[in-house]
């Protein structure tokens, strides 16, 4: 694989990350526990889509096919997503989403700020731009975390419960493959060795102030890099394609 | 034919009429969103956008487009510039002073007290930091009692 090809498809997966996450949460409009948590939900959603058309819209321009960004979002299978398993998992209650969202975003910021300092401008730029958004979603979900963690019993037992089980889907992020590892040699792109020891540090500070307890790394799932997903994702894309599935190249 | 050719001022001039969709007593000049406008072939408006799930940002653009056309300006480019990002240091001292008449406290500089846009106290309470759109955050004053929406630095 050349290296203009690795980034082009790092890209795509920068942005099947984002689209992936935004359409979770768009799923929870109209289900927020209140109000200024259901504009701020819809708000990040509209961030995080945002944040895919540029990345999907890089990936179509140095790929020179002629693909925009709704032929990576609306007309790709399953398999050619290439999204960490976390960010599909579904929304289950609200601790679960919350635990979600600190976990990836932990993640997500560290990786944006790497991107800033690559070489490749246009990926600078994009990250640039993100890194901004992703720190106060990242602020968001870290309050809400404190506050459920350190907030009743059942609250606690319940967003640790979602701690525990969500775990087991953080390994994947930090397991370099080949894309990886092309975009940190040939464009000066992040460590993942260096950010999983950041966001080790990180989250810890996060859950400690949560009064929560930090699991035991055990198994870890992974797949999803290599387009193996797990069985709720098939829904989701038919949630997010079905328009243009039903009517090929309807427009607004 | 010869191609008309505009001045850039002339064209700074136009732009500085075309309204932000969302806060309507801005325009895209204060919001400091227009980063170049390039007249050496055709009309060039290089543009910024916000955030990156703004949905104004087609709306602004198509306005940017009409306002030039309705000026007789044919083939307006646009051109969408993402580096370096956009922040609310951009705002122009007349945008910020614009958006407190309209009822929304400007973005302050860290650490700085954050007014009522409409009695001027600084004492002051953040009741969200997640407001009605992603840029702004929900206030309110504890000397005149009312609400209002600050906003956020970014």
């Amino acid at each position: 694989m050349t290296p203009d090809d690795a980034l082009t498809r790092y890209a795509t997966r920068l942005g099947d990350n984002a689209l992936v996450l935004g359409q979770r949460m768009i799923e929870l409009v109209a289900a927020s526990p209140e109000l200024e948590e259901e504009l701020a939900n819809a708000n990040f959603s509209l961030d995080y889509f945002g944040q895919s058309r540029m990345f999907y819209t890089f990936a179509g321009e140095r790929e020179g096919e002629g693909r925009d960004e709704d032929d990576f979002a609306f007309l790709r299978p399953e398999h050619e997503y290439r999204n960490l398993l976390l960010v599909e998992q579904p929304n289950g209650h609200f601790g679960d989403s919350t635990v979600r969202a600190v976990l990836f975003e932990s993640f997500y910021v560290l990786l944006l700020d790497a991107l800033t300092r690559c070489s490749d401008e246009g990926l600078a730029g994009i990250a640039a731009r993100a890194i901004k958004e992703v720190r106060y979603h990242l602020k968001h979900s870290s309050q809400w975390l404190v506050r459920l963690g350190d907030g009743t019993e059942e609250s606690h037992e319940r967003v640790q419960e979602s701690l525990d089980s969500l775990w087991s889907y953080t390994g994947e992020m930090f397991v370099a493959d080949e894309l990886d590892d092309i975009v940190r040699d040939a464009f000066e792109g992040p460590d993942l060795e260096a950010i999983a020891r950041q966001w080790r540090h990180a989250v810890t500070a996060i859950v400690n102030a949560s009064t929560l307890t930090l699991p035991d790394d055990g198994w870890m799932a992974s797949g999803g890099k290599q387009g193996r997903h797990t069985e709720q994702f098939g829904y989701l894309l038919a949630d997010l394609q079905n328009m243009q599935r039903a009517y090929p190249g309807v427009a607004w | 034919m010869v191609a008309a050719e505009y001045k850039r001022e002339q064209i700074l001039d136009w732009l500085s009429e075309v309204a932000d969709p969302e806060i309507p007593v801005l325009t895209i000049m204060d919001l400091g969103i227009v980063r170049e406008v390039d007249c050496s072939d055709g009309v060039t408006v290089s543009l910024t956008p916000t955030y990156s799930g703004c949905p104004a940002t087609e709306a602004i653009e198509a306005s940017v487009v009409a306002a030039l056309e309705d000026r007789g300006v044919p083939d307006v480019r646009i051109r969408r510039v993402l580096s370096p990002p956009w922040t609310t240091d951009w705002i122009s001292n007349e945008g910020r002073e614009k958006l407190r008449i309209y009822g929304i406290a400007p973005p302050e500089r860290r650490n700085r007290p954050i007014a009522c846009p409409r009695c001027g106290s600084t004492s002051t309470a953040r009741v969200s930091e997640f407001g009605s759109t992603a840029c702004k955050a929900s206030y309110k004053c504890l000397d005149c009692l009312e609400p209002f929406e600050y906003f956020k630095c970014l």
